[in-house]
């Protein structure tokens, strides 16, 4: 069974960016690493109620996103499903994703963790910052050693 | 002049409540209340709290990267961007009738973004609150709360919103930021196969589609004395139609409508909106108001999307839609066709129609043809309009010679609909907040009301700790007296 990496944020604001600037840097690594077995790499702008769907078949899942007030470089957390849901279903929670899909699909979610990165700046149009930047070399390493390692 | 309840006489005596951002809609917004001694409503606003500086961002950059740039706007509804900005430069590239294999295939792109988008607000956003109640317990009213009571509808949701997807990710290239439209046309076409696999499921999406107008036809119904009265007023409408008069969400003329019925201008030009369409900004809000210049900013503003467009068309091209669109007007005498709250029931008759008319275009050869660009003769302007989810989007553009873009307008759905957003709160406060004690419930009311026009107020960063909402008390020094704060 596959191994899901979701990363996901706005790459048009500036930290918002790491999410899917991770995703992009395991996209370009995978083929050298065999190791990791399956994985399905998948981004987008936020989590919506359909994501549910593509944990279904994944031995285990991480999200990523960028963090305003996590720990720098990044934080590790494990999931676990919750009802308290956040006041928009348009910027779920992984935690309420993870609720959904017990309610939706009918079964236990995968094993999940929430890698989140910690960012420092979110103007439109902006790069990542050089903080960012930093973080996510740092937050590479550790998906790479993640894929490697048997949850 | 400003309008009533839009700003206090004597602010200074008032007490101020702040909701902020409002909950389950698109990006942040903010309402602040003013009520004096005798907890009266004075002054009711609908803020918009983040400004999006879009129109200067995308300047000096060469237009055809627009129809890419112009997705980050909105991490829901991109594909409107996507398509509206291409239409604007399908004008600037000379291609004024794309070949039929090219027009297709974005009438189906954008049929699917319309069905995903309304089953993400129907069944995610809007159902917890017709479903349980506007004072329902807030842990109950929710997606999570949906699925616990109803989890067959909660899983038709996400089924809906994913198929929606599904047509994006074929027709675009990929499910986000997707390339498939471009200045003059299409860059991919649809397989036969791709068509089949869609095809096989587009029957189940239509019967799902068709039970969901049951649903809320059934509950406003139930609901009717309610539900026509809630944030009740009558205003103008502005929408696209078709030649002949249909609903049509890609292409056509611009239809406007006064309060009281009577046509304003009909199949006009989009090329020309700026003739007939104004915006007045107000020093305390960042969203501009839109209105119609022959009526004036007191008299002109209007509302746009399914109200609008169901309400306003001549029919509906699907039958299934059809029957149903008939079924609204006539519903109570027609005591629905103003109401805020029926923009719920028309989103349902709107996907219903989408999903008709993908199975339509699913049987059409054209969407798997190879002719899928024209150019013609440059033009230095043009304008791109078309009807997105939640109501008419106008892209103008302006390049130079060297190709990059000099000016850029946009007028998104939300912000025509401004005034009246801030009416529908404005009338809802007074109906349930005036003078009384306030709770949670209530409100939820002035939420719901907002809610009802699936507004996007701003789709931008939101990452972890970044969105908390919260609800402000104020008293007349401006002290805080409560406040209450959960992170998104």
């Amino acid at each position: 069974m596959a191994s899901l990496v979701f990363g996901w944020g706005n790459p048009g604001r500036g930290d918002d960016a790491l999410g899917p600037a991770l995703i992009g840097r395991l996209d370009a690594l995978a083929p050298a690493h065999p190791e990791w077995g399956e994985v399905r790499l998948l981004t987008d702008f936020q989590l919506q109620p359909e994501h549910a769907l593509d944990l279904e078949g994944c031995e285990r899942v991480l999200f990523v996103d960028a963090g305003a007030s996590c720990p720098a470089p990044f934080a590790l957390e494990r999931l676990a499903s919750s009802r308290e849901f956040g006041y928009t279903t348009h910027a779920m929670s992984p935690a309420a994703l993870l609720a959904l899909f017990r309610q939706v699909c009918g079964c236990e979610p995968p094993p999940a963790w929430l890698l989140g990165i910690h960012a420092a700046s979110f103007e439109l149009g902006a790069p990542l910052s050089e903080t960012a930047s930093r973080n996510l070399e740092a937050a590479v390493a550790f998906a790479g050693e993640w894929l490697s390692a048997r949850h | 002049m400003p309008f009533p309840l839009e700003t206090a006489a004597h602010p200074e005596n008032s007490r101020r409540v702040v909701i902020e951002p409002v909950s389950r809609v698109e990006g942040h917004g903010k309402v602040t209340i003013l009520l004096d001694e005798g907890n009266r409503v004075r002054e009711v606003r609908l803020h918009i709290v983040e400004f999006r500086g879009f129109e200067k961002f995308i300047q000096g950059r060469p237009y055809w990267e627009v129809p890419v740039l112009v997705q980050r706007l909105c991490g829901i509804c991109p594909v409107s961007h996507h398509l509206a900005a291409s239409k604007a430069l399908d004008i600037i590239v000379g291609a004024r009738r794309l070949t039929p294999s090219a027009q297709k295939l974005r009438r189906l792109m954008h049929l699917g973004q319309i069905l995903q988008s309304h089953a993400l607000h129907f069944f995610h956003l809007a159902s917890p609150d017709l479903l349980f109640g506007f004072d329902a317990d807030p842990a109950r009213r929710n997606i999570a709360g949906l699925a616990a009571a109803h989890p067959d509808i909660a899983r038709k949701g996400v089924l809906l919103r994913k198929y929606g997807q599904e047509i994006i990710r074929m027709t675009a290239g990929k499910r986000v930021h997707g390339t498939g439209s471009v200045p003059g046309g299409v860059n991919r076409n649809l397989s036969r196969e791709e068509r089949r696999q869609l095809a096989a499921g587009i029957d189940e999406v239509i019967a799902w589609s068709v039970e969901a107008v049951g649903m809320v036809k059934r509950l406003f119904a139930e609901n009717a004395r309610a539900w026509e009265g809630f944030g009740h007023y009558r205003s103008g409408f502005l929408s696209l139609v078709r030649a002949d008069g249909a609903l049509d969400f890609y292409d056509g003329g611009l239809r406007a409508s006064d309060a009281g019925g009577g046509i304003v201008f009909d199949h006009a030009d989009c090329q020309d909106y700026h003739e007939r369409i104004h915006e007045e900004v107000k020093p305390w809000s960042y969203m501009k108001f839109p209105f119609l210049v022959a009526l004036g900013a007191q008299d002109g503003w209007y509302r746009v999307g399914p109200l609008a467009r169901v309400g306003r068309c001549d029919f509906l091209s699907t039958p299934l839609a059809e029957a149903e669109r008939l079924a609204f007007k006539e519903f109570d005498g027609g005591a629905a066709l103003h109401a805020p709250l029926a923009y719920h029931w028309c989103r349902m008759i709107e996907m219903l129609h989408a999903a008709e008319g993908i199975r339509e275009l699913l049987g059409d050869d054209d969407l798997s043809g190879t002719d899928l660009l024209v150019r013609g003769t440059r033009a230095l302007r043009g304008v791109g309009v078309l009807e997105a989810p939640r109501g008419t989007l106008i892209h103008h553009y302006r390049i130079n010679e060297d190709e990059q873009v000099v000016g850029a307008n946009l007028i998104v759905s939300t912000t025509h609909n401004n005034q009246a957003m801030n009416e529908a709160v404005r009338r809802v406060a007074m109906r349930y907040l005036d003078g009384r004690k306030l709770t949670e419930g209530l409100l939820n009311h002035i939420e719901v009301a907002i809610r009802a026009f699936d507004p996007c107020l701003s789709c931008a960063t939101h990452a972890l700790g970044k969105m908390p909402l919260m609800a402000e008390l104020v008293d007349a020094d401006g002290s805080v007296i409560d406040r209450l704060a959960k992170d998104g």
